[in-house]
């Protein structure tokens, strides 16, 4: 690969994205964990972030290809990974997400995401026909339901649920029957109540309940919900400045330098800050998206489009969490929330896409 | 959608294929930028809902989450007596608030269980406030003198997630003398009642301020208590204070002198035991009052915090009535310490003469009516009458006079009116005239009626101050000071009365006699080396006749005993009044009125003594700055 394709054809537009939005993420958590016991939680980031781009190098590196054709072992290695957590894992906040040693662990999970994202594209890239047959969705579908399962009853639903976009996008972009999509919409409608009361726990679905009404459960999982809509609010138009939100300085937003970060920087920042970072998120999208309309090839496309999914999703749910037009799922927000596994996984993740366009004029 | 080819070679045909199938996708691809723009309108229209349609509603609701008031409660003033030792005075302690910015009701039921407190009370009390609209930053207090326990239950329990209403004030409670020392004179503090809100008075007071009630905290409650501050803090959702947003300090309240010596205050509680009664000391030149106490008492500690309503029945339901004040409520015959004012207003009307005497065969009959005297005492004249207190010879000086004059002297002395001692609900006492009985019993004065007021029985009833001034205005030759218990507050000015000397004179020698002569009646209040000079008394309950008639005298029917003695007889110092109820004669509050007079005399030597030395420096010494040599001084620069 000759260096000054490599040099100018790299998307530095996302770069100046994601270094836009990882900024505006370091200096929330500043501001967050300011005379707290994670007060060096912003340097961490900071260093994370420069890992990141280590990351995004890396993954522009070796051709996205043979990263394909890799993928069914990447695929059975995520799973052996998974079923080590279960063995192995630390238990953190009541669930087994985590792999290491407390000084420095890996959330499984996270990378998971990105083996998923290889293996829709592999699988996708590989069909034949215009459109998609039932038989092989529903071989995709088990093939991503191991490792949902896997992590949803770790138990991480939020992140499991992340999995189901990046197989929802992928399906509709190879092509499939509407008529089949209405027979799962409709089978969805039938099993979600008994989903509710037999698959969720308690503390799930006491999170669906708090979601449908905040002011149901002030104390549990509607606290949150209404104190992120209290700490939204108040910054109004111009928000309340750095440091200043009386929301997050005062401790009533929960786990402010992660899940609920964008409802800290709602405060400190008011709606015009909410209009600039939700911009460079849009804009980061319609860059991947952007990258996949330029993609050599069906997989190249899968992956970007796959990552695009995730990204929405992520966002959707974040955000939507924040303003209580989502149900509180515990997933963070991707470049913003503080958290080590969450940043290298995104980034490699953004180096898929990178590779992908770093070989649309190769064959 | 723009596809910019790369270079084309022999493989084209293959990528032609890829390419396609890209192409295919374009809709689809589109179809998902759309859908993005929807997600983010949908997000972008969650923070216009809540950052630009209503803000203020969220940036309200941040501020109840965050900002306390916390009341900053003035201390009350210390009362302390004519030495400046401290009566009164406060102590450091804990008092658990429920803040009203952020209450819910549903909290109070936990909060009731976990701190042991009445829940049904604690609600109706948090109704009271809020109905009788009370400003919403002013918190409502729920329990006093909160134990280590019941902080740390509070400390864990009033974070945001919790009881975020809990707030822990430290404040300075009131801490009275042990075993009720001068309890009827400090009197006590409490809530301010919702009666007390009407009136003008406290019309600028809150629900939960704290007042004087009673005695100096209720006659002195504007100088005692200060001006509660106010500090607004932000809190995080632990509960802690962040910063402070506004600090109004506490004004304190001030110290208040009183006229009361607490050592002749402890040897009066001391000498009067438990009996049912009171004592008051006066300096009859000034009105200042050394001592007073009234028993029962009570403690005034039980009204520092909130008073339990257990508590509160127990006193207000005790038939002994330990919350009267006697020194000052308690109306009671004066009996026979009335025979000096009776001998003096004999003398000065002319009704009798030095030369008068009488004969007492142990009565005498006036009206057809034989009134009884205590024993038979043959001649008695002005002196003697005196002296051995002969009922016989104040019948015939009563008989001799015409009750408006009686009334009249009574009054100089300044019974039948409020003292104006500086303390509140006095009572008045009744002076018995042809005016009086005509408003009171719409019937006209009988005669007869004057044999029994001349020794002090029929209508006539006196307080024990009201006693005390008297006597000590007389001793001191005919002039009343208004008796008060803090110096330099507006007195009213002495009143002189119009009196003889002479006729003053011979009613004191006779009170002397009273105390110092062989048969005297009051020997007990004997000094030596100090001229005392008092007169006894004991006030019936019940009429001679009943008893003859076969009445039986139970024990709270027995007389009352008074004494009243002044000292010394030349410039008299001090007057004391000494009254207990059943206590048959008043030879027995005799005792009571020596030893205070003794106790004050004792400490008038002790003080006259010259202090012993312990070190003699010269004070020219200290005073001279050190001077230095001027070579010294030369050398060191």
């Amino acid at each position: 690969m000759p260096a000054h394709r490599s040099i100018r054809d790299f998307d530095w537009l996302m770069v100046v994205l994601v270094c836009a939005i990882c900024a505006l993420g370091v200096l929330q958590i500043f501001s967050a964990t300011k005379d707290t016991r994670f007060a060096e939680a912003w340097w961490k980031q900071a260093i994370w972030i420069l890992g990141g781009f280590v990351a995004l190098w890396i993954g522009t590196l070796v051709d996205y290809h043979s990263l394909l054709g890799q993928a069914y072992v990447f695929y059975g290695l995520a799973l052996a990974t998974l079923v080590a957590t279960f063995v192995l894992g630390m238990t953190a906040f009541g669930s087994r997400r985590w792999i290491g040693t407390s000084a420095f662990h890996l959330q499984v999970s996270e990378f998971v995401k990105l083996v998923v994202v290889l293996l829709v594209a592999r699988y996708l890239s590989e069909l034949k026909g215009e459109e998609l047959e039932l038989r092989d969705l529903l071989k995709l579908a088990s093939l991503v339901g191991l490792p949902l399962i896997l992590v949803m009853i770790q138990p991480d639903l939020g992140t499991a649920l992340t999995f189901v976009p990046i197989l929802g996008v992928g399906v509709f972009l190879a092509g499939f029957r509407w008529q089949y999509a209405v027979a799962i919409l409709v089978l969805v409608a039938v099993a979600a109540p008994i989903g509710y009361w037999v698959v969720l726990k308690d503390y799930q679905r006491a999170r669906v309940v708090s979601f449908l009404d905040p002011n149901q459960d002030p104390k549990g999982s509607g606290y949150q919900v209404i104190q992120s809509k209290i700490a939204v609010g108040s910054g109004a138009l111009w928000g309340r400045g750095v440091t200043k939100g009386t929301q997050t300085q005062g401790r009533f937003l929960p786990v402010s330098q992660k899940d609920f970060i964008f409802s800290a920087f709602a405060e400190e920042h008011g709606f015009v800050g909410v209009i600039v970072a939700l911009g460079l998120y849009f804009l980061l999208l319609m860059q991947i998206v952007q990258n996949a309309q330029t993609a050599p090839d069906k997989a190249g496309m899968h992956i970007c489009m796959g990552v695009a999914a995730l990204l929405l999703f992520h966002v959707l749910v974040n955000v939507g969490m924040v303003v209580g037009r989502m149900p509180v799922t515990g997933i963070p927000l991707p470049l913003m929330s503080s958290g080590g596994s969450n940043i290298v996984a995104m980034f490699l993740m953004l180096g898929l896409v990178n590779n992908v366009r770093l070989r649309r004029f190769v064959n | 959608m723009k596809l910019h080819l790369g270079r084309e070679d022999g493989q084209a045909s293959a990528n032609q294929l890829l390419r396609d199938d890209a192409k295919f996708a374009a809709q689809k691809i589109a179809f998902f930028q759309y859908l993005t723009v929807a997600v983010f309108l949908f997000l972008i229209t969650g923070f216009w809902d809540l950052q630009i349609r209503n803000p203020e509603v969220y940036q309200e609701r941040a501020l109840e989450n965050s900002v306390k008031s916390i009341p900053v409660l003035a201390p009350r003033g210390k009362i302390l007596d004519r030495d400046g030792r401290v009566i009164v005075d406060n102590h450091d302690s804990f008092t658990l608030y429920l803040s009203r910015e952020n209450l819910k009701m549903e909290h109070l039921r936990p909060i009731a269980e976990g701190l042991n407190i009445d829940y049904d009370g604690l609600v109706a009390r948090v109704r009271r406030f809020q109905s009788r609209g009370a400003p919403q930053y002013q918190p409502i207090a729920i329990k006093e003198e909160l134990t280590p326990g019941e902080l740390a239950f509070v400390d864990s329990h009033k974070d945001a997630n919790t009881f975020p209403e809990l707030e822990v004030v430290h404040v300075q409670h009131r801490l009275y003398p042990r075993d009720g020392l001068a309890a009827h004179v400090i009197g006590y503090v409490g809530e301010v009642s919702e009666a007390e809100l009407s009136t003008p008075e406290f019309a600028n007071f809150h629900q939960g301020d704290v007042i004087g009630k009673d005695g100096i905290e209720r006659q002195y409650n504007d100088q005692l208590m200060g001006v509660d501050g106010q500090r607004r803090v932000e809190v995080d959702s632990y509960g802690n204070e962040r910063h402070v947003l506004d600090d109004k300090e506490a004004i304190p309240g001030k110290n208040l002198q009183l006229t009361i010596d607490l050592d002749l205050q402890a040897v009066a509680e001391l000498t009067l035991e438990n009996r049912r009664g009171a004592v008051v000391a006066l300096d009859p030149r000034t009105g200042e009052v050394l001592a007073m106490v009234s028993r029962p008492a009570f403690d005034p500690n039980l009204f520092a915090g909130r008073i339990r309503s257990k508590d509160w029945k127990d006193l207000v339901d005790n038939p002994a009535h330990p919350l009267m004040n006697r020194a000052i409520q308690a109306q009671q015959a004066p009996g026979s310490t009335f025979k000096p004012i009776m001998l003096l207003a004999g003398l000065e009307t002319g009704a009798i003469d030095d030369n008068f005497h009488i004969s007492c065969p142990g009565g005498a009959t006036f009206y057809g009516h034989f009134y009884k005297c205590w024993g038979k005492h043959g001649t008695v004249g002005l002196h003697e009458g005196l002296v051995h207190s002969c009922d016989t010879f104040f019948y015939n000086v009563g008989n001799r006079m015409d009750i408006d004059d009686i009334a009249h002297y009574a009054e100089m002395v300044g019974y039948g009116h409020k003292t104006g001692i500086d303390l509140p609900h006095e009572a008045e006492g009744v002076v018995p005239s042809r005016r009086w009985k005509i408003r009171t019993q719409h019937e006209k004065w009988f005669a007869g009626e004057n044999i029994s007021v001349a020794i002090g029985q029929g209508a006539t009833t006196v307080t024990p101050i009201q006693m005390a001034s008297a006597i000590g205005g007389i001793a001191i030759g005919g002039m009343w000071f208004q008796p008060h218990l803090v110096p330099e507050v507006h007195l009213l000015p002495a009143r002189r009365g119009e009196v003889n000397l002479e006729n003053v004179a011979k009613v004191i020698s006779g009170m002397y006699g009273v105390v110092n002569e062989p048969g005297g009646t009051g020997w007990r209040a004997r000094l030596p080396g100090i001229d005392v000079c008092g007169k006894t008394g004991s006030a019936q309950l019940v009429s001679n006749s009943a008893i003859k008639a076969g009445f039986k005298v139970a024990e709270d029917m027995k007389d009352n005993a008074w004494f009243v003695g002044f000292a010394p007889r030349d410039n008299p110092e001090i007057v004391v009044a000494a009254f207990f109820e059943n206590g048959v004669h008043g030879q027995l509050a005799a005792p009571i009125v020596r030893d205070v007079l003794k106790a004050y005399f004792d400490k008038k030597a002790r003080l006259a003594q010259p202090q012993p030395q312990i070190a003699h420096v010269p004070t020219d010494l200290l005073h001279q700055p050190p001077t230095l040599p001027v070579s010294s001084a030369a050398v060191n620069q």
